[in-house]
């Protein structure tokens, strides 16, 4: 149980940064007006930046993830969210398990 | 609790797994779950076990945060314009605890509903305490865990994000930004060390959304 100082200050470091992310977006707006096609780019953010972030797991990391990538998208279609989640997770460690 | 419940199912293996990464690292449980209580960002996280030292260093790590979390900066202007009912103060004390799967669930919230300062706090509230807990325990527990690559845990994000996308769905302008931000992300993230693919694909799907919304524009003009 003991926490060492250098790693204290590369943690405080750390969450220093991530506070200053997430208040900037909430400072931004409050000088930027957001209406028309500025509120509809700031609507596509979402999925941009899910999309951005899922990216290279789908295509570039191997057969399975892509592969468990397609089954969960479109389990999404139909089922809830935990359901989709748990097939993707299994079929990615069943396709692991068959070695691809 | 419906909205959640999902969230914290995928949120505690992720955890357990960043614990014990932390602990192969040679950081106590204690520091794991300061880390995980004071940062808590999970992608920043895993890129500062990624790439520890020892004695730590606070500006790599830090840095690291910073580029990590730059879509921090988007997610929160974003989620701000729907906060019309949060007090100021209440504003800013929420967006402390913005994470991606939480700024997602409200994005995803927005659309049907208004938010609420309790409907917020019922979402964060379980959803921290899970992630500082399970990042905790998978420090103490470290190596009993099992392999979580061959369980497939590690793909628990990735599925979350993609049933995310899916939800966003409002039509061929959303595959535009879709194909542009993928597209760019994977390219970047081939040729670029470090998270830049995560800026480059938001800002190339951002582009994507503008050029088909202008495109759209000149339609309706005769």
């Amino acid at each position: 149980m003991t926490v060492d100082l250098a790693t204290l200050v590369a943690i405080l470091s750390m969450a220093a940064a991530t506070v200053l992310t997430r208040l900037s977006g909430l400072v931004l707006i409050r000088h930027v007006s957001l209406e028309g096609n500025r509120r509809k780019a700031i609507e596509s953010i979402p999925p941009a930046v899910l999309m951005a972030v899922v990216a290279p797991t789908a295509f570039a990391t191997g057969i399975a993830e892509t592969l468990a990538c397609a089954v969960t998208a479109f389990a999404a279609l139909r089922l809830p969210m935990l359901v989709s989640v748990a097939l993707g997770v299994a079929s990615v460690a069943i396709l692991r398990a068959l070695g691809l | 609790m419906r909205a959640i419940s999902p969230l914290i199912a995928a949120v505690i293996p992720i955890g357990l797994v960043f614990g014990a990464v932390a602990a192969t690292k040679g950081l106590s449980p204690a520091e794991a779950g300061l880390m995980s209580a004071l940062v808590f960002a999970g992608g920043s996280q895993f890129v500062a076990m990624d790439i520890w030292t020892h004695p730590a260093s606070w500006t790599g790590v830090g840095f690291a945060a910073l580029l990590v979390n730059i879509r921090h900066v988007l997610m929160s202007a974003s989620l701000g314009t729907r906060m019309g009912s949060f007090s100021q103060p209440v504003r800013y004390l929420s967006m402390l605890f913005l994470a991606d799967e939480i700024w997602a669930m409200a994005e995803f919230r927005a659309k049907v509903a208004k938010l609420t300062p309790a409907w917020f706090a019922g979402l964060v509230g379980p959803f921290y305490l899970a992630w500082v807990f399970s990042g905790f325990a998978g420090a103490a527990l470290g190596a009993f865990l099992g392999d979580p690559v061959v369980l497939g845990l590690d793909f628990a994000f990735p599925a979350v994000f993609i049933v995310l996308v899916m939800g966003f769905w409002k039509g061929p302008e959303t595959g535009a930004v879709l194909l542009a931000s993928g597209g760019a992300a994977v390219v970047t993230q081939h040729f670029v060390p470090g998270v830049w693919y995560i800026a480059a694909g938001a800002i190339a799907g951002l582009a994507a959304a503008m050029l088909t919304g202008k495109a759209r524009d000149v339609e309706v003009t005769p």
